[in-house]
């Protein structure tokens, strides 16, 4: 397996989507002669040629609409919006047009349509810009939302997404792009819906998703050295549908949970996986479910505000105290 | 250099002083985005730093036009308006290295700051944004009566936004006091803006909207005052915007993570030739109105000044983290005074 990086596992589903499927085209700013402002879109113009990989105007609303429209007369258009923070002028047509063509024209228009782009908060880019939004399109039904954590979920999801007959929210991590991780060579597709356990426990579950798997990850390395704890890290993969089999069948195992977003709190993808949880497992739990979030403030531009403001291992390790009632 | 006699009048009735005001601006508009460039290279600066170098001409130009009361909103390279209005290069330091000290605590990052009282709005970086927001703010203007003016900038790219089209044509419907100026730098990012829009002059978009637009040389640093006067004098008295062109150019990267290499050594060396600092030197030196050496005595003034204010606040306290907790919503209330009390109340 080669060893590649988020961004790249990004391109070759693209590359390969594209190849596969000549109605697959990529549109949005900076997207072709620029190969992307984050460079995911790196020698698809070249490969593809001007009709298949189209610079837009600065207009999301207006090119999000024109995926749509595409979408309806039989192409797979794929938006890539610079940052989803800049999604939120397009929000109308992503929630009014794509979500919901196929309910309102009685289940006759399909909407094959991809928007994505990078999520999230990256460094010291201040409140507009440093923004997770997947629960704002979760929210809405007709609408299927994903958020990889790893090269390999990426590049599966990503062709699940372009093959979907749905509109998909595809988030990407901007912090992710570098990061790495082996990608086999051959074919492979993941399921929209489908968590992933990152690392198997026995005593706390870690629910998380997009750059909170590595926060995670590391909360369970320091709560294996130091306290002893087998956490079991959950990345949910996709936020809608949610997959609440994986969840239950980790909690059933370690009776205590902590659900861990980059998002706020209030209304976030946790307050979902809660309210499954205690429905479905709710004689399994040893202490309510307690989450880390966001701080409930806009993201400051300063480090040390922006860092107490990020969720970070040493919440998920507190959390997880409590809930294993270590902390008195 | 002309002697007395051969002095020609100063054009757009400006008074030597104004030339030295204008000159003092440029500079300081330069010289402080050269210092941040620096502390950026230094880490000191983080995030986004976007230069304007090679359009501080028409930033400080139009700026120059307004008057006390009128208020305006920068984008990303309109420093030089925001200094022009009062902004202190102290402030932009303490802005730009997130001290608690800064307009917004450490809040906000580079220009996104502002001081309504003394008339800049620097805030919302979605593009386009700010024109239904300025039109709001030149709407009350007029509702309550008062002879004010708002002027908002915005990119050629930034003019494809459907918020630019709402609210100019909103703005333009109601004869709201709004001056317009789209900055024609070439680039949106590194898209050209023949793939950003169809028309040759964008000052033409002012036709689906009816009122007047215009195109100026937006390196001719006397003409950019004189056509936002004219501009704001005519929103002044009640008869409505005006959309204006400012041809220029965009001589560094979209920001400091870019390396430009859309853009020909050529075209940039072509525009360099063009710089509108040096040929407002020329302008005025060459028609007598001021001296080299008082233009080397700004010069000087305005280092001195940049070291004083990066002395002041290089050792500033940062915020404490718990500070990101608060004004979220205004209980307890922050503000005691709202700024958009009457002119003269
Ligand atoms: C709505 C929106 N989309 C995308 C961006 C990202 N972005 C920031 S500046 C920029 C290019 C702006 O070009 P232009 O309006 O011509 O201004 P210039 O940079 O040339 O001054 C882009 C695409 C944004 N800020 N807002
Ligand atoms: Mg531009």
């Amino acid at each position: 397996m080669a060893t590649i990086t988020y961004r790249d596992a990004l391109n070759q589903a693209l590359r390969e989507e594209m190849q596969r499927d000549d109605t697959v085209f990529l549109m949005g700013e900076e997207v072709g002669v620029y190969q992307g402002a984050y460079k995911v879109s790196r020698g698809l113009l070249e490969e593809f040629g001007p009709s298949r990989v189209v610079d837009t105007p600065i207009a999301e609303l207006s090119f999000a609409g024109i995926g749509v429209g595409a979408a309806m007369v039989g192409l797979r258009p794929v938006i890539e919006f610079m940052t989803w923070n800049f999604a939120l002028l397009a929000i109308d047509q992503v929630v009014n047009s794509a979500a919901k063509m196929l309910y309102m024209s009685g289940g006759q228009t399909p909407m094959p349509v991809v928007f994505r782009g990078p999520g999230g908060a990256a460094l010291q880019l201040g409140a507009q810009h440093s923004q997770a939004l997947e629960a704002w399109f979760a929210h809405v039904p007709g609408l299927k939302v994903v958020a990889p954590a790893t090269p390999y979920d990426a590049k599966g999801l990503l062709k699940s997404a372009i093959r979907d007959n749905n509109p998909v929210v595809f988030l990407e991590g901007e912090m992710l792009y570098n990061t790495k991780g082996e990608v086999p060579e051959e074919e492979y597709a993941i399921p929209l819906g489908s968590a992933e356990v990152k690392r198997a426990g026995t005593d706390v579950t870690l629910v998380c998703h997009s750059k909170t798997v590595a926060v995670a990850l590391r909360a369970a390395d320091r709560l294996a050295d130091e306290h002893g704890i087998a956490a079991e890290v959950v990345d949910l993969r996709t936020i809608r549908p949610l997959d609440v089999d994986t969840l239950v069948t980790s909690v059933r195992k370690t009776n205590r949970c902590v659900v861990i977003e980059e998002g706020w709190y209030f209304c976030g993808v946790g307050a979902q996986v809660v309210d499954e949880l205690q429905r479905e497992a709710f004689d399994h739990l040893d202490a309510p479910i307690l989450r880390v979030t966001q701080a409930d403030v806009p993201m400051p531009y300063n480090k040390l505000l922006e860092r107490a403001a990020k969720p970070s291992p040493e919440q998920v390790l507190e959390a997880v105290r409590r809930v294993a009632y270590l902390e008195r | 250099m002309a002697t007395a006699a051969q002095i020609p009048p100063i054009p757009a009735g400006l008074a030597r002083e104004d030339l030295l005001d204008l000159y003092y601006y440029l500079q300081l508009t330069r010289a402080l985005e050269t210092r941040l460039t620096n502390l950026y290279r230094q880490g000191r600066v983080i995030g986004g730093l976007y230069s304007s170098l090679g359009q501080e001409g028409e930033s400080v130009a139009s700026a120059f036009a307004l008057a006390d009361g009128d208020v305006l909103s920068p984008l990303i390279r309109n420093l030089g308006a925001m200094l022009v209005k009062g902004a202190k290069p102290v402030e932009v330091l303490r802005q730009y290295m997130a001290k608690r000290t800064s307009p917004t605590a450490g809040r906000e990052m580079n220009i996104h700051f502002n001081d309504l009282r003394l008339g800049y709005l620097g805030q919302i970086s979605h593009l386009g944004d700010m024109v239904p927001v300025m039109a709001g703010i030149a709407l009350t203007f007029k509702l309550r009566g008062e002879p004010r003016v708002g002027l908002v900038y915005v990119g050629d790219g930034a003019s494809s936004t459907g918020a630019f089209h709402e609210g100019m044509n909103f703005a333009a419907a109601q004869r709201v006091p709004l001056v317009v100026i789209v900055e024609h730098n070439g680039y949106a990012y590194s898209t050209p803006t023949t793939r950003q829009s169809a028309l040759a002059r964008l000052a033409d978009k002012a036709y689906a909207y009816g009122i007047p637009g215009v195109t100026v040389d937006g390196n001719d640093v006397v003409a950019v005052y004189e056509v936002t006067r004219t501009a704001v004098a005519r929103a002044r008295a009640g008869e409505g915007g005006t959309l204006i062109e400012a041809v220029t150019y965009r001589r560094r990267g979209h920001a400091q993570h870019d390396d430009q290499r859309y853009q020909s050594t050529d075209e940039i060396a072509r525009w360099e030739a063009n710089d509108p600092i040096d040929r407002y030197v020329a302008q005025v030196t060459r028609a007598g109105w001021v001296g080299s050496s008082e233009l080397e005595g700004i010069d000087r003034r305005v280092q001195a000044e940049i070291d004083r204010a990066l002395e002041e606040c290089e050792d500033d306290p940062l915020p404490s983290p718990e500070s990101a907790l608060t004004d979220v919503y205004v209980t307890p209330s922050v503000t005691e005074e709202l700024w958009f009390r009457r002119l003269n109340a």
